[in-house]
């Protein structure tokens, strides 16, 4: 007895099994029928879409029970052309399965690497080529045309600059100034402390003269939110005490991790939550962040009130309101 | 001769007259497709390109990708007066104005997640299987830029509309953007034509979205195609099939009308979708100012893992010198997925440096039998779960009255814990499963029968399983590690020495298997009973 360890032996592709659509006509009968009616269905399909465009109205609209409220009209315009398309395929399958030949059949695979000789040949006609060329022995050729090439490389670069202006001060500086007023948004209308009660939040954006064009990009920068705690809440140095009133304090809406808005604010627990990374940051200690990704707290806004009593800037932000940038210097 | 056949002859006559076509025609038209079920997952993405083109191409006739801003004046009467950009306008009126509009807006949207899922899926087949060996690298490359190229032509798609969502995710991008060193600031007014939001944006990415990207698209998909079908589509081990050949059906008549009539099931399906399931509905999000949100916001599950990993990352920024570098942003916004797409990349030829493997493979293994490769595969699974889950801590949270610190913080830590967990499990159970298929071949299938031997003894009759599937279960290769030399002969280490010790080490674990059972041992089996 040998040592030779025997394998499992390849017992080679079984016997074709035939179908009973192959042996009986009653069958291949029956399946042709079969996939004459799935064809059939798919027509009743097309009329359905063709119907409810012409006789359903487009404001009719009906529950359905997991998917709600759904508008008739393009219900059954969309479950029409799915019955139809649904079906032809169905109908496509079932004649391909039941009806068209199911032996299998091996095909040989040819080798990818090329024979020697060619691959030969090859490197030869690469190397005659180059050499009638004669890049090798032209070097001047060569560095000139690598510049050539290079530099118009710079042509595209060059062109997308006028894409959009430079930055500049423009990440830096919003519209608040020294006594511009806090006004609602939506609304425009000027606040008074005494309209937010303890506990309240306001959306507010910077005054704009009446009927001017307020640019989203100055939204973006510009949105302010106050909200007024009791006073004794607050647990802030004197210079950040000194930039609320009476209990109001106002921060940038703008997160300072990706500058969504951060909008949520739990009244229980004084918190201010962005909702796309649940940044959170503590109202009573000056927006200072005590959870999530975000790195520095929300801008504070020093606000004041004017000679009528309306809630206004005392000064402008002190630093870049939203998100971090390679010039920020803090 | 029929009529018919005459008129077809003709045809076919004066084709090859023009293009010698009969010849390719004559091969390729009888050419072997093997028959599986995961086969068709590339097929799903193929298709749903299809219909990406024709619905997309339906929207653009109504679409005005243009941030002017417009008063709507429109038939959804909530927003009735409200100002809002062109786009969002526009896409309301297809939602509401254009019959068939609102329902080809949601085969579209559809469509992009099912070519999403598709291509991941398809990407999980291909990789666990071990397809993308040689001499099919091209292909996991250019699978892996398509990949990358769809999640950022999803994001254009769903961020067209110019929706109070939609706008919040340009804005985290813009975020990302501006969070690059030294250029950051420039390219982001550069993207955006200034200030964000500005009035370019749209526009510009319209243009990507509907022409450069959908270009790139199909010059990659035909590729793509070209290749798997001059290199022969890989097949599963069986009875019958060797490297050296593929056993299948023709594709004319049987392959033409499976594959033909698939598409039919895959847009019906879509259509089907399209029709009684709401997506996207931007009218409840209303028009974009970035001073507004909505609790809740979620971008589409492919880019959810993304924002998984922004969500929990730690708050590191670094300021020092004037300047400021993101850390919460550039390792979760960019260098981590980087890192990631890199190494999806170049995973065929790590695999095939560790191994030394430097074959051709068209059989496919079973997953069970490549270990390490599985194992790998489920502890990137499991990462890319974890921050997929994290993407929606605030709906997780709420729906399971958890707090979204605890969410979070589960996340963080599982994100690194979690993926070893997942590889030593799943190695364990790919040599579980290898020994599950040796017991099958040597004792044979348990029949559930007990019987009782004159003795007393109560045995269980097993019988034995069928040649074909003895040969299933046992025609794959189990490959000795390498041996590469660290040392010369007097003992020291040589030049490339602690290369080779890597690579002696992973092959050694990728080697770890499970005795396959012979037809020695079966017979051996055999004489004992």
């Amino acid at each position: 007895m040998s040592n030779e360890i025997e394998l499992i032996k390849d017992p080679g592709l079984p016997a074709h099994q035939h179908r009973r659509a192959d042996e009986d006509p009653k069958f291949a009968q029956r399946a042709e029928r079969q996939v004459a009616i799935l064809f059939l269905i798919s027509a009743l399909g097309t009329i359905l879409l063709i119907a409810s465009y012409v006789f359903i109205p487009t404001d009719v609209f009906v529950f359905i029970p997991i998917f709600g409220e759904n508008n008739l009209h393009q219900l059954l315009l969309g479950l029409g052309m799915a019955i139809a398309l649904f079906f032809i395929g169905a109908g496509l399958i079932h004649w391909a399965k039941n009806l068209m030949p199911d032996e299998e059949v091996i095909a040989q695979r040819h080798e990818f690497r090329s024979p020697d000789e060619d691959r030969e040949d090859f490197v030869k006609t690469v190397k005659a080529g180059a050499g009638a060329a004669g890049l090798g022995r032209r070097p001047l050729i060569k560095r000139t045309l690598g510049l050539a090439l290079g530099l118009s490389g710079l042509t595209p670069l060059l062109l997308l600059r006028d894409l959009g202006p430079l930055p500049k001060a423009d990440l830096t500086k919003t519209s608040w100034k020294a006594g511009t007023r806090l006004v609602t948004d939506p609304g425009d209308r000027p606040i008074k402390a005494s309209d937010l009660e303890v506990g309240a939040v306001a959306q507010t954006l910077p005054e704009i003269a009446p009927g001017a064009h307020r640019a989203l990009a100055d939204v973006g920068k510009d949105a302010v939110l106050l909200i007024r705690l009791r006073p004794e809440d607050f647990n802030l140095d004197a210079e950040r005490l000194s930039w609320t009133y009476d209990g109001i304090i106002a921060f940038s809406k703008i997160c300072s991790h990706m500058g969504c808005a951060v909008a949520l604010y739990e009244q229980q627990t004084k918190h201010l939550l962005c909702p796309c990374h649940q940044s959170t940051f503590d109202v009573t200690r000056a927006a200072k962040v005590i959870f999530g990704p975000a790195a520095r707290p929300l801008p504070q806004l020093a606000i004041t009130v004017d000679s009528e009593g309306y809630l206004v800037a005392q000064a402008p932000f002190n630093e870049p309101v939203g998100p971090s940038f390679w010039e920020r210097s803090s | 001769m029929t009529a018919r056949e005459r008129i077809a002859g003709n045809v076919a006559g004066y084709v090859d007259d023009r293009t010698g076509a009969a010849k390719w025609m004559k091969k390729n038209l009888t050419k072997v497709f093997p028959d599986h079920w995961s086969f068709l997952l590339g097929e799903i993405c193929l298709y749903s390109f299809i219909i990406l083109l024709a619905s997309g191409t339906f929207l653009t006739f109504w679409f005005d990708p243009s941030m002017k801003e417009v008063i709507y004046d429109g038939e959804y009467a909530p927003l009735k007066g409200l100002e809002m950009s062109a786009a969002y306008a526009s896409t309301l009126d297809i939602s509401f104005e254009v019959r068939g509009g609102l329902l080809m807006r949601q085969i579209h949207h559809w469509a992009a997640l099912i070519f999403m899922v598709g291509i991941v899926v398809h990407l999980l087949r291909v990789y666990f299987t071990g397809a993308f060996r040689k001499p099919r690298e091209f292909n996991w490359i250019i699978g892996v830029g398509l990949l990358t190229l769809g999640i950022v032509e999803g994001f254009l798609g769903y961020s067209l509309p110019d929706d109070l969502l939609s706008g919040t995710g340009i804005r985290i991008a813009e975020a990302i953007i501006q969070a690059l060193p030294v250029v950051g600031s420039y390219l982001a007014f550069f993207a955006f034509g200034g200030a964000f939001p500005g009035e370019a944006f749209i526009p510009r990415i319209y243009t990507v979205h509907i022409l450069l990207l959908p270009g790139i698209f199909l010059a990659l998909i035909t590729v793509h195609l070209m290749l798997v079908w001059y290199q022969k589509h890989t097949q599963f081990p069986g009875p019958g099939r060797t490297e050296k050949n593929v056993v299948g059906y023709p594709l004319m008549p049987v392959y033409m009308a499976k594959a033909g009539g698939f598409f039919f099931i895959v847009f019906g399906v879509t259509a089907f979708l399209g029709a009684v399931a709401s997506i996207n509905p931007i009218w409840l999000y209303g028009p974009y100012t970035p001073g507004q949100i909505s609790a809740g916001s979620q971008p589409d599950w492919y880019m959810g893992w993304l924002d998984g990993l922004v969500r929990m990352s730690p708050p590191i920024e670094t300021h020092a010198f004037g300047h400021t570098i993101s850390w919460n942003i550039l390792i979760p916004g960019l260098i981590l997925p980087g890192i990631m797409f890199t190494l999806l990349a170049l995973y065929p030829f790590i695999e095939s440096w560790a191994t030394g493997d430097k074959r051709e493979h068209h059989l496919l293994d079973r997953p069970r039998n490549a270990p390490n490769r599985t194992a790998l595969g489920a502890m990137a699974l499991t990462f890319t779960l974890v921050s997929l889950l994290n993407g929606g801590n605030d709906i997780i949270a709420t729906t399971f009255h958890l707090t979204i610190n605890q969410m979070m913080w589960f996340s963080r830590i599982g994100v690194l814990v979690l993926p070893p967990i997942a590889f030593i499990i799943t190695k364990r159970l790919c040599l579980a499963l290898q020994r599950a298929d040796r017991d099958l071949v040597l004792h044979g299938r348990e029949t559930g029968r007990l019987v009782r031997l004159p003795h007393g003894e109560f045995v269980e009759v097993h019988e034995p399983i069928s040649a074909e599937k003895a040969w299933t279960l046992t025609s794959h290769e189990q490959i000795a590690p390498l041996e590469l030399p660290e040392f010369d002969g007097a003992g020291v280490r040589r030049a490339g020495g602690i290369k080779n010790k890597i690579r002696n080490r992973i092959s050694r674990a990728t080697a770890v298997a499970v005795p396959k059972a012979t037809e020695s041992e079966r017979k051996e089996l055999e004489g004992h009973h």
